[in-house]
């Protein structure tokens, strides 16, 4: 049974993990993810989430208590952003490593400096190489969904591995909107216990965490490439499962009238909602534009970008974030990479937008069509562009 | 006891790297860390047990002749006992290859 009603995304995600039965929420409050945190302590001490709430001094902390608490076997959930998220960076590396299936929320903001609390990707584009599994939400239903999802997934005996939620911030976390919340039998069916692959536990001693010489070192990373990679077929698996279950679909990379479409436009997250908007108005004009929204971002999903690009000329990118001084957008050079030994690759055309929490309204979108259609008529592909820069 | 090797290859490492067997560091032999080995001259030792107790790898052991001796196959050379015995009964010699 579900019920429909009207909900901020954050509150959504903090139900959804009050509905999985998380045992210990360990985090600190920022900006634009705080809500989701103080609902949950209201859950807590509602008694309604049977949790050991642990408010932290810093997000340094945050991360290294959900790594002991998911080690000892604990569900462990904790969500961050920004600076946040960038104050976990030397733990983010040991949970994976060690196996610890923590599910964690990004509220996706920019990074200081100048200070900025508003959205773009930054933050996650700079946690590209931690090792965990992470997904984008576009809105408020996708981000309680993936958020139940993500503890199947994590807590896979086959991956193990800690899983990151992304959903924008303010744009989503901020936002009201429908959702269908399902109940806690529906979900305990589809999240079974968690029955961790290794546990610390006085009666059978290990030690989790040692030092790796360089003996050794080189078979560990080659282990975290090869679970992160292999995750891919339980991802499939856990939400097709999620789809049969609960009857909402996702896909590694998602389309929107792509299938006859001239050129392509990739999002991630939130702003894909604002260009199907955007692909709906051309398409009344006449013009074949379709969109690829990229929803699993680790592990890459090559094969699934592959088939939904087919043998489209033009291909255009919108990241949200920078790769100063080096490719431009983080998500379109994994993209060029991605098509450089294959026959068959698209033009594409870099885009970035909606920086430091910059609005992109329809409008851009024109702008990044239009630069497609150029494109695709001459076969020129233009330097990467900040859509909406003053000049 | 399942005795896991000092090279693995990657696919025998054990979930996470843990160390799932107690007392495995006995696996791995630091002594090939070694480039000088301790030697023992008897004759000054009052057998106070310093050596013993100061090795970091806890490899200096009493002998059956009552006086204390290094296991090569752990003694990295760290030249401790040497620095810590009251008598100055150890010497620290080189290893030739
Ligand atoms: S040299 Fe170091 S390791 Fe070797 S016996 Fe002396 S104290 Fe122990
Ligand atoms: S510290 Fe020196 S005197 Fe004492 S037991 Fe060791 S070798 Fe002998």
């Amino acid at each position: 049974m579900e019920t429909r009603t009207g909900m901020e995304a954050s509150i959504a995600i903090a139900e959804a993990v009050c509905l999985c039965d998380a045992d210990i929420v360990a985090a600190y409050p920022i900006t634009p993810q705080t809500h989701i945190v103080e609902h949950l302590s209201e859950l807590v001490a509602d008694g309604k989430l049977h949790a050991n709430f642990v408010p932290v001094e810093s997000e340094h902390s945050a991360m290294s208590v959900c790594c002991g608490t998911s080690a000892v076997g604990a569900r462990t959930y904790t969500a961050t952003a920004s600076q946040g998220l960038a104050l976990m960076h030397e733990i983010l590396f040991i949970a994976p490593a060690l196996r610890l299936p923590i599910v964690m929320s990004v509220a996706n903001r920019s990074l200081s400096g100048p200070i900025s609390i508003w959205n773009d990707h930054s933050d996650v584009m700079a946690e590209r190489d931690i090792g965990w599994v992470q997904i984008f939400a576009e809105n408020a239903q996708q981000a309680l969904d993936l958020t139940i999802w993500a503890f199947r997934l994590a807590e896979d005996r086959r991956v193990s591995l800690p899983v990151m939620v992304n959903f924008d911030g303010f744009i989503l976390s901020h936002t009201i909107e429908p959702v269908l919340m399902p109940d806690k039998e529906t979900v305990q069916a589809y999240l079974p216990p968690f029955e961790p692959l290794l546990r610390l536990d006085v009666d059978a001693p290990v030690s989790m965490g040692p030092v790796g010489i360089p003996d050794i070192y080189t078979e560990t990373h080659h282990v975290q490439q090869v679970l992160l990679t292999d995750a891919y077929g339980p991802i499939v698996e856990t939400l097709d499962a999620f789809g049969k279950h609960f009857g909402r679909e996702y896909k590694p990379v998602e389309t929107y009238r792509a299938d006859d479409a001239e050129v392509l436009l990739l999002t991630m997250g939130a702003l894909g909602e604002t260009a199907m908007e955007a692909v709906d108005l051309r398409r009344e004009r006449g013009q074949k534009v379709g969109l690829l929204r990229l929803r699993l971002w680790r592990p890459f999903p090559f094969e699934d970008l592959y088939r939904a690009v087919g043998r489209r000329p033009v291909l255009g990118v919108m990241d949200r974030a920078i790769s100063y001084g080096g490719p431009y957008g983080p998500v379109a050079s994994e993209i060029k990479a991605a098509f450089y030994h294959r026959e068959q690759r698209p033009r594409v055309v870099e885009f970035v937008a909606g920086l430091g929490g910059r609005d992109v309204p329809i409008s851009d979108f024109d702008t990044m069509f239009d630069a497609l259609f150029d494109t695709l008529e001459t076969g020129r592909v233009p330097e990467p562009r900040l859509v909406g820069l003053r000049e | 006891m399942r005795r896991q090797s000092a090279k693995p290859k990657w696919t025998e490492l054990a979930v996470g790297s843990a160390i799932d067997v107690p007392g495995s560091a006995r696996y791995y032999k630091t002594g090939d860390w070694r480039s000088s080995r301790p030697v023992w001259n008897s004759e000054h030792c009052i057998r106070c047990g310093v050596c013993v107790i100061f090795c970091p790898e806890g490899c200096v052991l009493f002998q059956p002749d009552g006086y204390p001796n290094a296991d090569l196959d752990y003694c990295k050379g760290c030249g401790i006992c040497l620095h810590e015995c009251p008598t100055g009964c150890i010497r620290m010699v080189e290893e030739e290859d």
